[in-house]
């Protein structure tokens, strides 16, 4: 797999990344003690549904005594947006093909970010499936480290733990706003996420952000693709 | 949390993921395309700014808002990308301890 094309810190990138985000899972394995589910539960959680947006959303919902109904729908609002990323990822992913069934569960806001950027498809498929690995192993590392030492350590942002996730993002975004159609895509989404938050219940404003895409494409429509 | 509700919604979040990955290679027409190579561009900054900006549903400024202007000043400086990540939780605890 290794390519000569492939840049030498693709991989310590990802694992980077994993470990940043297995920071962010921490915070999650807090959160999911104050909501009084069993370690068992917030596993499965983290295994299985494995999209921590939608996990906090879930969770959170429950601690501030909501139904599973609604928990579920805020929840899963949030996660459909992974389908938007499967998307864009499935040209890549074709050639390997039943793998892409389990390999989907990789399909989330980091490895898109990773995979998306790199300049080589050799690159983009590599830094998907390690991105996805690493993630998988350090989100449920927090976890489990989150539901062990909740107690102890209290409310996990006084470490700016929820810094994590943003500022990871404003450092992977450069490639994806390298062109001027990426930059009005990427400013619009931001505007109407912001701008929908008072008008629209959880999980929306990041869905409404994908019509982004719309001004964009007026504004550049006499202009060639660049992909 | 129920073990039905967990259940439902791994199944959900799963289905999305691979309803993308299945659906997404056949789709052949151009400018459609080119809309779904705009999406991540317009979800991360969505992401970064709601991460940054909203709690419960309601925009607030908090100290997060210090961990983002340092994650992109760091960005800029080119800083390695666990440098930027480590400096803006600094930043954000800081802020947050002075009562930011």
């Amino acid at each position: 797999m290794t390519e000569p094309q492939v840049s030498p810190t693709l991989r310590r990138d990802s694992v980077v990344l994993g470990a940043a985000v297995g920071l962010v899972g921490v915070t999650f394995g807090v959160l999911a003690t104050t909501a009084d589910l069993s370690m068992v539960k917030a596993m499965a959680m983290s295994l299985l549904v494995f999209t921590g947006a939608s996990q906090f959303a879930a969770v959170g919902v429950i601690s501030s005594g909501g139904s599973p109904v609604s928990a579920v729908g805020g929840a899963l609002l949030l996660a459909a947006r992974n389908s938007l990323y499967g998307m864009r990822l499935s040209e890549r992913l074709a050639p390997f093909g039943w793998k892409r069934v389990p390999g989907a569960h990789f399909v989330i806001d980091e490895t898109t970010a990773m995979s998306v950027a790199q300049p080589d498809e050799t690159s983009a498929v590599e830094a998907f499936w390690w991105t996805g690995a690493a993630l998988f192993f350090f989100w449920n590392l927090g976890t489990a480290a989150g539901v062990l030492i909740g107690d102890a350590i209290g409310d996990p942002n006084v470490w700016g733990l929820d810094a994590a996730f943003p500022a990871s993002f404003v450092a992977l975004l450069g490639p994806h706003v390298s062109t001027a159609p990426g930059r009005v895509a990427g400013i619009a989404g931001a505007a109407i996420a912001i701008g929908a938050v008072p008008f629209t219940p959880a999980g929306a404003p990041i869905l409404l952000a994908a019509l982004a895409i719309v001004p964009t494409l007026l504004l550049f429509r006499n202009t060639e693709p660049a992909t | 949390m129920t073990w039905t509700a967990i259940l439902v919604l791994a199944a959900g979040a799963y289905g999305f993921k691979l309803a993308g990955v299945l659906v997404g290679n056949r789709v052949a027409n151009p400018a459609l395309r080119r809309s779904i190579s705009l999406i991540p561009p317009a979800l991360f900054c969505a992401l970064i700014a709601l991460q940054t900006f909203e709690t419960d549903n309601t925009l607030v400024l908090d100290a997060r808002a210090a961990g983002l202007v340092v994650a992109l000043a760091a960005t800029w400086r080119k800083v390695p990308f666990v440098g930027v990540i480590v400096l803006a939780m600094i930043a954000t605890a800081l802020t947050r301890l002075a009562g930011g």
